[in-house]
């Protein structure tokens, strides 16, 4: 019978935190960046350009279709290259973060933008009406009118959303990035407590993304009334 | 003003609109009015391009309409619209709705805009109401700021599509006398309704429309008198008698 022992955790927990700040610092950014992208993605969808419609259909699909994993490992390998010659970084600076970020942010757009149409599809024909009526272009019908009702409606769908993305940055592992996850794990196998380490990162990610949802959910009766 | 020119539609098959012509003259009053379905509201919506049409012309203020190189928003800030359902944008006071096109369509000043707003929502009544939020206002008080909303952009002239047919009756008034007033007060009007009192009380001229064709086109007594088509006599009958 395997004896569990719990000993290697008090004094990793400063080694963990650290990794639990990068974690949640990746969140935030790729939220806010796919957020933004997920946005301009979903207005080119839904305008009368057909060539932006057709790139962005084309962009959500593609990014939908394959694994983070591998979107991440692609621009682990990718970015690094292209930020060295674009800035001329010597080899020595650290670019996995931002490889990171740039994959995250790119492949949670896709997510979000498909949040963001179903946001200004809720918002009925008659306001794009009324802003027109007014005198109004399309970028402000979208700005003044459209995009605050849209975000306004999507606000519970956007929170839920970055809660799984929270819980996808523990595959930044395959880049050795130091993340919540990648720390713990680097603790169980330097003392031999794998199981007991995952398991405790499990615990810490079900309580922090429970309490999230949970806070949504009450968010989301609460603007309901 | 308006110069409506054998003006045809099609939504696939169905001929929504076919070979409509009328005059809007500066200052005039026009009641367009006939069973549903009949492109009353389609025909006031190709005025201001919300709706387009494949055939025919319609020149507002010497700018025409369907022309490609027509800048619509331009064109649009010059005609005022009323929608049935108001359309107020329920994310925005009463103020900022009325407010809104001002500043950013006509690029007035803040303090310009604001004081024009107070002014327009105490002409239609209801300035106390200014740091409100559409839901928080009756359907007519609703309409009322939406009708201040298009005054607000100096329109040279309005189109109203139906603007009492989803209030409750009670409402129905406190709308339309600020429409007479509106009228009196020498705007150019193009009015789809059923309200046959307001058309008796103000209108110049009545539109009778059927199946997207405008089937009389007549002063307004003479059309209560004595309407020339079958239909229109037909129509009158039926929403005269209650």
């Amino acid at each position: 019978m395997y004896e569990m022992d719990w000993s290697s955790i008090p004094g990793a927990l400063p080694f963990l935190w650290k990794g639990m700040v990068l974690s949640l610092e990746l969140t935030l950014v790729a939220v806010a960046a796919g957020i933004v992208w997920g946005t301009l993605l979903a207005i080119m969808r839904l305008s009368p350009l057909k060539p932006l419609a057709v790139f962005a259909a084309g962009y959500v699909s593609l990014f939908r279709s394959v694994p983070l994993v591998m979107v991440l490992l692609w621009f682990f390998l990718i970015v690094p290259q292209l930020l060295r010659t674009v800035l001329g970084l010597g080899p020595n600076t650290d670019t996995r973060f931002a490889s990171a970020l740039v994959g995250f942010s790119l492949f949670e757009a896709a997510y979000y933008s498909e949040i963001m149409r179903a946001g200004i599809q809720s918002v009925s024909k008659g306001q794009v009406s009324a802003a027109s009526a007014l005198g109004m272009t399309f970028a402000q019908t979208m700005r003044y009118v459209v995009l605050p009702q849209a975000f306004r409606n999507m606000v519970p769908l956007l929170l839920t959303q970055a809660i799984i993305l929270f819980q996808d940055t523990s595959l930044v592992y395959v880049s050795a990035l130091s993340d919540f996850f990648g720390n713990a794990y680097r603790v169980g196998d330097r003392d031999g407590r794998l199981v007991e380490l995952l398991l405790f990162a499990g615990a810490v990610y079900f309580v922090l993304c429970y309490a999230a949802s949970w806070a949504v959910r009450r968010f989301e009766r609460r603007i309901a009334v | 003003m308006i110069s409506i020119r054998n003006v045809s539609k099609r939504y696939g098959e169905f001929q929504v609109l076919s070979n409509c012509s009328t005059e809007v003259k500066k200052g005039e009053v026009i009641v367009v009015c006939g069973p549903s379905g009949s492109g009353k509201s389609t025909l006031i919506k190709c005025v201001n391009g919300l709706e387009p049409f494949q055939q025919g012309e319609i020149v507002v203020d010497g700018t025409s309409v369907g022309a490609p190189e027509t800048n619509l928003p331009r064109l649009r800030a010059k005609v005022g619209m009323v929608f049935q359902h108001f359309e107020l944008f329920p994310h925005m006071t009463v103020l900022e709705n009325v407010g809104i096109a001002q500043v950013k369509v006509l690029r007035r000043g803040a303090e310009e805009a604001r004081a024009r707003s107070l002014k327009l929502l105490e002409r239609v009544g209801l300035q106390e109401q200014a740091h409100k939020h559409p839901g928080q206002l009756s359907g007519g008080q609703q309409q009322r700021v939406a009708i201040a909303r298009a005054l607000a952009l100096d329109p040279i002239c309005m189109l109203f599509d139906e603007p009492t047919s989803a209030l409750d009756p009670e409402m129905i008034n406190e709308v339309l006398d600020v429409m007479v007033q509106l009228a009196k007060d020498g705007m150019t009007m193009l009015v789809v309704t059923h309200e046959m009192g307001f058309a008796k009380k103000v209108a110049h001229r009545v539109i009778f429309m059927d199946r997207g064709q405008i089937v009389e086109d007549a002063q307004q007594a003479d059309f209560f008198g004595a309407p020339r088509s079958e239909r229109a006599q037909l129509f009158l009958s039926k929403i005269l008698h209650h």
